[in-house]
């Protein structure tokens, strides 16, 4: 008998284990594997959230927070579980702190006309920086319009990096919100939020985070950040389309109006007045993305299986083996070189359109993004129309990099 | 479906030379094509004589079918009126859309060569960006139409 464990080395994460779990990474695209290097945009789900909201759509179906009877009170069940399980995953103080939204973009929306637009006087700044998605830009450019405030956007630098102290220097009297993505989709910057929010609070500035990029890669501990709002949405995590969550401090919540009005939002009705539901149910009128919900639940529960920490490493290991192996591309650039990055790469060929590239690839079997990747201001900043961008999850592989780059290499050949 | 259909030796040679690739000036008509989803932008200039397409130029930054495209149109056009520009312009729509439509080597000459694009229903908005500009330049020019033009 042998049972000799060895305790020096550390357990490798398994990520062969890992691919069986999602049924979408055993198809073939034009003949070849699926390489999915698009998880920037959406990943991929898990069996475990497929079959949870499949169950909750054959068996426990019906409106939530409405009827006696047992699917009602089934329903409601899942969706009120579902938003327990997500209090620790970000560690909120309270499940009154966990609004369901549509997405991340719905979040910033709610608290750009819930929270800013009551609040903001003419003169007033709200504070972003140059490598934010479109939906951390328009919906402040909405609310300035409507309240005459004015939107300040913090410096980036060639590598792609925001500094703390360029952002400091921009935070003055006149500055409401701070509202400042923890990981830049297009380029895959971290952005160093807990010395941007620390500096904010000193100056009573409240802050969101959009933590669209960030949730799949880091461990999001809203307590320890101290921001105000964190914005997040449910696909990038594994979880279904049409769901995300606004994470809101219960003190700052409590001041806000309700945005929407309607069924579910309301304690009593009548047309002389009406009282709002308490929180979190104030902001989520009318009938929610119920199934959605459970996936996304079923999504965090899915992930507590794993060992974390071993899948993040994993994604180091490919960000910095396809940086390699694409930098070694004669011609290619990497758009987006800061020191700390999460695990995406976007990157430019010389005589190759990422267009062109995107089509290439994806003949390969091997989907990749290309475009302005919603942040056109990043494009401007690097003038380059679009890039192509690869995004990694913890299921991806060294042999899928291989064939990323020699794709690419292809690619050249064939325009060049 | 095959890459060699899209990228076939005429487009990848308009990409890496694309021809009345500038400026015109004096231009009768300058107008802009823009698709917002990828961001390939152009701006098609052209010189009337009579109802003649005299001149016609391009510029701007998109993917070799769309600067190919461009390119193999000028060619196609300069010389043609208002009406047998437009009339070219709904013939490569059907190209360019509808799996049945004829692929006539003789009567398109080079123009035959984007037929590959049907094949790649996400690169149709990229081939046809520049011929809805065009069709839109003709038009305006008449005194009808907006002066930009997006493909989305």
């Amino acid at each position: 008998m042998n049972n000799t464990v060895s305790v020096l080395e550390p357990a490798r994460f398994d990520v062969a284990a890992v691919r069986r779990e999602f049924p979408v990474l055993a198809r073939t695209i034009h003949g070849h594997p699926l390489a999915f290097l698009d998880n920037g945009a959406s990943a991929q789900r898990p069996s475990a959230v497929i079959a949870a909201v499949d169950d909750y759509e054959r068996h426990h179906h019906a409106n939530i927070h409405r009827g006696v009877h047992a699917l009602s009170q089934e329903a409601t069940a899942l969706y009120e579980n579902a938003r327990d399980r997500i209090v620790p995953f970000v560690n909120a103080r309270s499940r009154q702190e966990i609004v369901f939204v549509r997405g991340t973009t719905e979040a910033i929306n709610l608290v750009a006309q819930s929270y800013a637009r009551p609040l903001l006087r003419p003169g007033d700044e709200i504070l972003i920086t140059h490598l934010e998605h479109h939906a951390n830009i328009v919906p402040w450019q909405m609310v300035c319009d409507q309240t005459g405030a004015t939107l300040v956007v913090a410096p980036i630098d060639e590598r792609g990096e925001v500094h703390f102290e360029a952002v400091e220097a921009l935070m003055s009297p006149r500055t409401k919100l701070l509202a400042c993505a923890h990981v830049s989709n297009s380029l895959g910057t971290v952005l160093p939020v807990h010395r941007l929010v620390a500096a904010a609070k000193a100056r009573g500035i409240v802050t969101l985070i959009d933590g669209a990029q960030a949730i799949p890669h880091l461990p999001v501990d809203v307590q320890a950040l101290d921001c105000d709002f964190y914005a997040f949405s449910a696909h990038k995590v594994f979880g279904p389309t049409g769901i995300g969550v606004l994470y809101g401090r219960e003190s700052v919540l409590e001041r806000m109006p309700p945005w929407q009005g309607g069924g579910d939002m309301i304690l009593t009705v009548s047309f002389a007045k009406t009282t709002y539901n308490a929180l979190p149910y104030k902001f989520e009128a009318g009938t929610p993305n119920i199934s959605g919900v459970v996936g996304l639940g079923a999504a965090i529960d899915w992930l507590g299986t794993l060992d974390l920490e071993a899948a993040h490493a994993h994604e180091s290991e490919l960000l910095a083996y396809a940086t390699e192996v694409l930098e070694g591309i004669e011609g290619l650039r990497v758009i987006g070189t800061a020191a700390d990055k999460a695990s995406l790469v976007s990157f430019v060929v010389a005589g190759v359109h990422p267009h062109d590239l995107g089509t290439i690839l994806d003949q390969d079997g091997i989907a990749i993004r290309t475009g302005h990747h919603c942040a056109q201001p990043v494009m401007d900043f690097f003038r380059v129309p679009a890039t192509a961008r690869a995004s990694f999850a913890f299921y991806n592989t060294f042999e899928e990099i291989d064939r990323l780059g020699a794709s690419v290499a292809r690619a050249r050949r064939l325009f060049t | 479906m095959q890459l060699a259909d899209l990228y076939r030796d005429v487009i990848l040679d308009h990409n890496r030379q694309p021809r009345n690739f500038g400026e015109l000036s004096p231009a009768d008509a300058t107008i802009e094509g823009f698709n917002p989803l990828c961001g390939d932008r152009l701006t098609l200039r052209l010189r009337f004589g009579d109802d003649r397409i005299e001149e016609i130029k391009f510029d701007g930054a998109g993917c070799a079918i769309s600067t190919a495209s461009a390119s193999l149109m000028t060619e196609a056009v300069k010389g043609k009126t208002r009406a047998e520009a437009l009339a070219l312009f709904e013939r490569i729509h059907l190209l360019l859309t509808d799996d049945a439509a004829p692929v006539d080597d003789e009567e398109l000459g080079k123009l035959a060569a984007l037929s590959g694009v049907r094949e790649f229903p996400a690169r149709v908005k990229c081939a046809s960006l520049c011929w809805h500009t065009l069709a839109r330049a003709l038009r305006s020019s008449q005194g009808q139409g907006p002066a930009a033009v997006s493909t989305e």
